[in-house]
């Protein structure tokens, strides 16, 4: 059938970089060169990415917008087709069909003040908005990555964010839960680093991304520091199977996160985030 | 749709007798025939050869976990209300393999289905069915994107909708203002009328097809006293109706209501087991699962009906099931099919046809849970 939604597209694996133990990010280019020409997404926008024989699953596209022919999404080893995925190399080819979902508030953002605050590897789809920011710098005002993980050694894009401290206008935060000895920075839950980074309320927007308690920690002590909900972006997840709001599986309240999501703005989300089993 | 023209005011008569002309009418149309049959102790969809599978003769009691077939002591041929089925398995079947793939020396080649897409003629649709059909279409139709099989489905469908003259215990359509007639989306639409010594069809065409089907089998302008009968046979249904529900409030209810202490009480008798969901017309929750052969060089992706009453629906890696009560679920699907539905596509997620009622195993009633909810006695 023609224009049948629910067919991948085969792309070739690119090239494969280890980012930590059991986090990889693929690079992936679509085989069919029309195809490839003709895609488009946003940052924060995410595709479902097939392994022959075994399924799908939505991941975040981490590339930049401006290079579409190559897409690069970070993917942590954790069920079945991430693990056959793991058993792929530099060639080999896997499905992907997309772009899905909302993206980052980038035009909303320019001439403010950008905070960036991610947990874990939600930091994967903000790694994005970092970069377009990086490469834009002129167009944003002040950057602020707070950044925090259970471990040092859950820290991803540990070159990437030393890098980014020597950005100009950009100050970059870690934390760790439980640190080691070798650890210099901060110590404690993201929300902790709010003590210490300052945040002029009229002129920022937060994008954020992570577990849901971080992400309702954050958000909630935002709120308390004076940063309008309208304001405050999250990034969520849940369990899609079709990314076309076919399915149903990934509604929250009366959203689609394939569709109204992945990104919201917290105004639109709070009530239904804020509540237990919705 | 072409089946969603505006329906002109004429009626006319077609004998019970003259049924099968038109059956026989749309089979040389190259339509097959499906419609109710008795099968299993119920009211089932499924092929029809001639008039003389229709239920004939049978009614059906039906209330709370409770359905039972009856014998009438006329020959109605549609004097029942609804049964299990809805027509969405013609239009999302309940298992479908949406393609396959084979590996290639250069990785793997997709392979569409090319499936032939049978033209059907949906035999005594009613009018609750019909507000489904048009709710599964805004999800399959009018979005962003459409789901092929079903829009060639439904565009490969003469419906021939029956105009409710029974009632059902569980039946609330009137509440939800989708029947018991049938205003939109038929080719035609019927309602039987069962005189002493005379049994005939009011019909109405709702579309050309519809019209010029009926120019090939007999019948004859309804006199006003004709006419007038049908409109009794409705209007009698409206007032049958087994169930209320109290619904120009109701999104904002269950909105403001998330943290009722009656989900707990309902939470405590649901069995999670999914049958209001598979008996739902509108329901629509699928998933999908891979099916490699032995040689692993030949895959096939397959859609399933799923129900948000399982553990897994809700499933995320590190996380768990976002619902992993069964107060969560319930709630999910309640407030689902009468409140977020509306946000999501602009109508109500319900009905009124009652199947959840009649097919849940604990007679849990949605008419009755919203009751308690606004906090008035069942």
């Amino acid at each position: 059938m023609v224009n049948d939604p629910f067919l991948p597209h085969p792309a070739e694996i690119a090239e494969v970089r280890r980012e930590t133990p059991g986090v990889y990010t693929y690079r992936l280019r679509f085989r069919d060169e029309a195809l490839r020409r003709g895609y488009r997404f946003l940052p924060g926008q995410f595709n479902m990415v097939y392994v022959f024989g075994v399924g799908e699953v939505a991941i975040s596209i981490v590339s930049d917008p401006d290079d579409p022919e190559l897409l690069d999404h970070t993917i942590r080893i954790v069920g079945n087709v991430t693990g056959a995925l793991e058993r792929l190399k530099e060639g080999d080819t896997i499905g992907l069909r997309g772009p899905y979902g909302s993206a980052w508030p980038l035009k909303e953002a320019e001439g403010k003040e950008v905070i960036v605050v991610t947990g874990g590897l939600g930091c994967a789809p903000v790694v994005s908005v970092i970069n377009y920011i990086a490469q834009r710098r002129e167009r944003y005002g002040k950057l602020k990555i707070l950044h925090g993980v259970k471990t040092p050694k859950d820290l991803l894009y540990r070159e990437r964010f030393r890098a980014w401290e020597r950005h100009p206008n950009t100050e970059v935060y870690l934390t760790v839960d439980h640190p080691d000895k070798a650890w210099k920075y901060n110590v404690g839950v993201v929300t902790n680093l709010f003590d210490q980074v300052e945040i002029d309320p009229r002129h920022s927007i937060v994008m954020m991304c992570g577990p849901e308690i971080m992400m309702r920690a954050t958000a909630r002590s935002l709120l308390s520091r004076g940063v309008a909900a309208d304001r405050i972006y999250v990034s969520l997840e849940r369990n899609m199977k079709c990314a076309i709001a076919f399915c149903g599986h990934c509604q929250i309240g009366p959203t689609f996160v394939c569709r109204e999501g992945p990104v919201y703005r917290y105004d639109r989300i709070q009530p239904w985030f804020e509540m237990r089993e919705i | 749709m072409e089946t969603s023209e505006p329906i002109p005011n004429r009626k006319e008569i077609l004998e019970a007798g003259h049924l099968q002309r038109c059956f026989d009418s749309l089979k040389q149309s190259g339509y097959r025939l499906v419609g109710p049959t008795l099968q299993d102790g119920a009211i089932v969809y499924d092929e029809l050869t001639s008039i003389n599978d229709l239920p004939i003769g049978w009614t059906d009691a039906q209330e709370g976990a409770t359905y039972r077939l009856k014998k009438r002591d006329d020959a109605a041929f549609f004097g029942y209300a609804v049964g299990p089925h809805s027509w969405k398995k013609y239009f999302l079947p309940s298992t479908r393999r949406l393609w396959r793939a084979e590996r290639t020396d250069g990785g793997f080649q997709i392979i569409p289905e090319k499936e032939e897409i049978p033209k059907l003629a949906l035999i005594g649709v009613r009018a609750c069915e019909l507000h489904a059909i048009a709710i599964q279409d805004k999800v399959f139709l009018e979005g962003a994107y459409v789901d092929p099989y079903y829009k060639a489905q439904r565009e490969n469908v003469f419906i021939v909708a029956l105009n409710c003259s029974v009632a059902g215990g569980t039946c609330f359509c009137v509440s939800m203002k989708s029947g018991p007639k049938a205003t939109f989306g038929f080719d035609l639409a019927l309602t039987e009328v069962l005189e002493k010594d005379r049994h005939y069809f009011v019909v109405e065409a709702g579309s050309e097809r519809g019209e010029a089907l009926l120019r090939e089998i007999p019948h004859e302008k309804a006199r006003e006293e004709e006419a007038a009968a049908a409109d009794r046979v409705i209007s009698r249904t409206a007032q049958q109706m087994g169930r209320s529900m109290k619904t120009d409030d109701v999104k904002e209810l269950l909105y403001n209501n998330l943290e009722h202490p009656r989900w707990d009480d309902v939470a405590a008798r649901c069995l999670a087991c999914g049958n209001c969901t598979l008996v739902c017309p509108t329901c629509f929750c699928t998933t999908v699962e891979d099916v490699t052969d032995l040689t692993g060089n030949q895959t096939e992706r397959w859609r399933k009906l799923d129900s948000c009453f399982t553990m897994d629906f809700s499933y995320i890696h590190g996380a768990g099931s976002v619902r992993s009560t069964h107060k969560g679920r319930y709630r999910q699907w309640m407030t689902h099919k009468l409140a977020t539905w509306w946000d999501q596509f602009g109508t109500s997620g319900c009905v009124g046809c009652g199947r959840c009622i009649t097919w849940c195993p604990v007679a849990i009633d949605i008419t009755e849970e919203v009751r308690a909810i606004r906090g008035e006695k069942g």
